[in-house]
């Protein structure tokens, strides 16, 4: 696959110790400007792979693939420097990318993201009021004394999402202090794996690719890492630790494999996550009917229950779920941020994301990236099965992913693939779990309600045009052409 | 032009979906407004909950007719009512912890894979009761109430009905999940077809389940009608007329494959289980001979009925023919085709399971 790309660069390494060093020197200095600024500052002495075009919003239509390619061979043998095109910043179409709509979906702006949410939850507090009873019995005599209904309506949505609050962030009926937050623990506690899964998404996000596969990643984590915690028996300490590894590499081998099919076969990246998903889930089937998995003298397909050396320990006593794992997460999230935004790997990670042809003229190892960015995807999303089986579950079930592997794409999509964006669109989901549980004992409103949510979220995240238009925000007077829906995503390119 | 003609369609669609929706109001809102009064007060004080598993109470299995049982109770006992789905198995801790919190005097659970976090917050929670569906625990646990059934006895008489019944000489069976609660169906069914076979010296077949190796035909999930009527199919193709689907849900690809066969002038029958599938599964009933059923609403009635009158107990509650608690149902439609004296063995085999003459054994019965 690269190897067209090899006679350019005779050492095979366009990113060798020095310019890492010197890169990151300029990073230091440079730490409020974008990746974009600093890159096109800084010549490293790396190839130009990018085009002025790119850094300007309302350019016109970018320029054919032949003419990327000259400039890239052109600069390539240069000594011009990078220029890290981080996918947040692309607008509009890539040269030869044949996912911008892929693209498009993942960079819509920050307010696209907050507006996507709010609109989300008025919809979703139409339909509370739509099913609630006492709607339905004041719109039979609409007409007779319409406050009825319009006090139905609005107390039928205040009152779940007042629940939902009060499921997920304060509780002010709670038992002292402890009992007032004990719902903001159960949203982190919630939020751990959606953070960490959606992490491993997002990153292969940022290197173009899609991977739906962190479900079965977390599965097969969680199998080794349950096994290592049931069934040896080790001192504090070590044992979770070997866990915690166990977990990563499990996910790791479950991610990376994915991206060794893609590099060598070019097999595509959905497919595979798909059937492997299939695959970790059956293959944990299988192994809940083992022995080895069984809790002894029993039939049901569950495992025993991990050795407290095992689990992680809870930060704020029994009394909350809130585990180790989450301050781990914390940490993850640094990494994550640091990986992609400081680091050679990272940056070759945006490059293919951005453009694999010219990543790949400029001399970068677009298998090597591939494999590597999914083993790293699969290692966060391993970190959610050990979340799962070590934090909150303590047994392997046929259900220990639960549905994190898929909310976990929701998640990076919220989060525009960027580490924090992730990380604070995992709280965000965390919190949705964690309140419609009151929300569902309270007000008794269904818990598909905050799963309509959900896809509405992700539905309107995916049309940044309609919720612009809903709140108003397109630009208005334009001429014709540039009020069409090609040029409304190159106007949403620059927040990143 | 082209963008404003656009625009005007888009209003134009808009103010006639918002006439339609003001219409439908207009029609629908013209009624009396009602007096003020207080609306109707519960009775006790006593709180009923429910924690279902991920099947959520719309399964039309074990985690619907609980809940139809604790609603019963809300109506004929007067009790207030809580109820939560679990999504997942992540779901099911915190909505334990928040039933307790929302002081539920008696929680139910609903499946095995709730044990564990049934029994933690038993352990923390000594002052509450819990009841759990489908759950036998090694130790008894002073406050939580298992409800479990042996349901063997009632399939064993579906099986017997069955061989009794068929005109090809093959059966067939096959289940949702590998799970306990499932092979335990499928055990019944063969000890019941073998029974028939060495009473009467007949050799009638039965496919997918070996109750030997404990191995036969899985769908792997409660959902996918299609697997069920894909295997259903293969069973009438390898001659088998009575197939007992023990899957739930999927249950109903079983019976479109049999409608299709029927509808082809072959003479095939269902046995429906968990609930009596005339009533439940009416689109089925030409072809449904029996049901198995489970009688889950009734036992959480009662769980409920002691609970509040003071007289819980950590004793088992066991399902079996002699309660009630299993039963076969009746055959309905097909009440002139079971002839007198199949049904005066299948009322024999009734008496002597019950009376322990004739034992049923299944590796999932429940361990009392």
């Amino acid at each position: 696959m690269t190897d067209q790309t090899q006679p350019h660069h005779p050492d095979g390494n366009p990113s060798g110790p020095d310019a890492d060093k010197h890169e990151a020197d300029k990073h230091d200095t440079d730490k409020h400007h974008t990746d974009k600024h600093a890159a096109d500052k800084h010549d490293a002495g790396r190839p130009h792979t990018d085009k002025p075009h790119a850094d300007r919003h309302h350019a016109p239509k970018p320029a054919d693939e032949e003419t990327a390619a000259v400039v890239s061979l052109d600069t390539a043998g240069g000594a011009m420097g990078p220029s890290a095109v981080p996918a947040t910043a692309q607008s509009g179409k890539i040269p030869g990318g044949p996912e911008t709509l892929v693209r498009r979906i993942f960079t819509g702006s920050g307010t696209v993201s907050v507006l996507a949410v709010l609109l989300a939850l008025i919809l979703g507090g139409l339909l509370i009021a739509l099913t609630d009873k006492q709607v339905g019995a004041t719109a039979s005599y609409l007409l007779a004394r319409p406050t009825d209904f319009l006090s139905a309506v609005w107390n039928a949505a205040t009152r779940s999402y007042v629940a939902l609050f009060q499921g997920s962030v304060f509780n002010p009926r709670g038992g002292g202090i402890g009992g007032q937050f004990a719902p903001l623990m159960e949203t982190l506690t919630i939020a751990t794996p959606l953070i960490t899964a959606g992490l491993g998404v997002a990153l292969a996000f940022r290197a173009g690719l899609f991977n739906i596969g962190a479900q079965g990643q977390i599965i097969i984590a969680g199998i080794l890492a349950a096994w290592t915690g049931f069934a040896l028996h080790l001192p504090v300490g070590l044992h979770l630790l070997l866990v915690l590894v166990a977990g990563i590499i499990g996910g790791a081998f479950w991610g990376g494999l994915v991206g060794y099919l893609k590099a060598r076969t070019g097999a595509h990246e959905v497919i595979l996550t798909i059937m492997f998903n299939y695959i970790a889930l059956y293959l944990l089937r299988y192994l809940l009917n083992t022995p080895a998995f069984r809790r002894p003298g029993e039939s049901n397909p569950i495992s025993p229950i991990l050795d407290p050396s095992a689990v992680y320990p809870q930060i704020f006593g029994s009394q909350y779920r809130l585990h180790l794992g989450f301050l781990l997460a914390i940490a993850i999230t640094v990494f994550v941020w640091w990986l992609l935004n400081r680091s050679t790997v990272g940056f070759e990670f945006r490059a293919v994301g951005a453009n694999p042809k010219a990543a790949q003229t400029a001399g970068i190892n677009v298998s090597r990236s591939t494999i590597l960015v999914m083993a790293i995807a699969g290692a966060l999303a391993g970190l959610s099965g050990v979340a799962q089986v070590a934090g909150t579950e303590k047994v392997l079930t046929d259900g220990v992913a639960a549905t994190y592997g898929f909310d976990a794409i929701t998640v990076a999509l919220l989060g525009r693939s960027t580490p924090w964006g992730t990380f604070a669109a995992g709280l965000l989901f965390g919190a949705f779990r964690a309140g419609a549980v009151q929300m569902q004992i309270q007000t008794g409103t269904p818990i598909d309600i905050v799963l309509v949510v959900q896809s509405l979220i992700v539905l309107f995240i995916a049309a940044p045009p309609l919720v612009r238009a809903v709140f108003g925000l397109n630009p208005r007077r334009k001429k014709p052409v540039t009020a069409g829906k090609s040029k409304t995503a190159a106007t949403t390119g620059g927040a990143a | 032009m082209k963008i404003s003609l656009r625009a005007n369609v888009k209003r134009g669609s808009l103010a006639g979906v918002a006439s339609v929706g003001a219409a439908a109001l207009l029609l629908t809102g013209c009624g009396p407004a009602p007096q003020a009064g207080s609306p109707s007060a519960t009775a006790s004080d006593y709180t009923g909950c429910i924690v279902s598993d991920s099947g959520g109470f719309d399964d039309q299995s074990f985690n619907q007719s609980s809940y139809e049982g604790l609603k019963k109770s809300e109506k004929d006992l007067g009790i207030k009512v809580n109820q939560v789905e679990s999504k997942t198995n992540n779901d099911f801790e915190p909505n334990l912890r928040a039933m307790v919190s929302a002081g539920c005097n008696l929680t139910i659970t609903v499946g095995f894979l709730l044990g564990d976090a049934t029994k933690a917050q038993a352990a923390a929670n000594a002052d509450k009761h819990f009841a759990i569906i489908d759950v036998g625990y090694d130790k008894p646990i002073a406050n939580v109430k298992p409800i479990i059934y042996d349901t063997a006895q009632a399939a064993f008489m579906a099986g017997y009905l069955a061989a009794a019944s068929t005109k090809t000489g093959t059966v067939a069976t096959f289940g949702g999940i590998k799970l306990p609660t499932v092979t335990i169906f499928m055990d019944g069914y063969a000890d019941g077809v073998k029974y028939y076979n060495e009473k009467k010296g007949k050799s009638v077949k039965l496919l997918g389940w070996d109750k030997a190796k404990q191995d036969g035909s899985f769908t792997d999930d409660f959902e996918k009608q299609d697997k069920g009527k894909q295997l259903t199919q293969n069973f009438l193709d390898q001659g088998a007329d009575i197939v007992m689907p023990v899957a739930g849900p999927v249950g109903k690809g079983a019976g479109a494959a049999l409608k299709e066969a029927k509808a082809a002038g072959k003479d095939v029958k269902l046995i429906w289980v968990d609930s009596d599938g005339f009533l439940t599964a009416p689109d089925y009933k030409d072809i449904m001979l029996s049901s198995v059923m489970k009688q889950m609403g009734s036992a959480v009635e009662t769980v409920v009925k002691e609970d509040k009158d003071g007289k819980f107990t950590s004793e088992p509650y066991v399902g079996t023919l002699a309660n009630d608690g299993v039963q076969l149902a009746p055959f309905h439609d097909f009440d002139s085709a079971v002839p007198a004296d199949v049904k005066s063995e299948l009322d024999q085999i009734k008496k002597d399971i019950v009376d322990g003459k004739l034992k049923v054994e299944s590796a999932a019965s429940p361990k009392a």
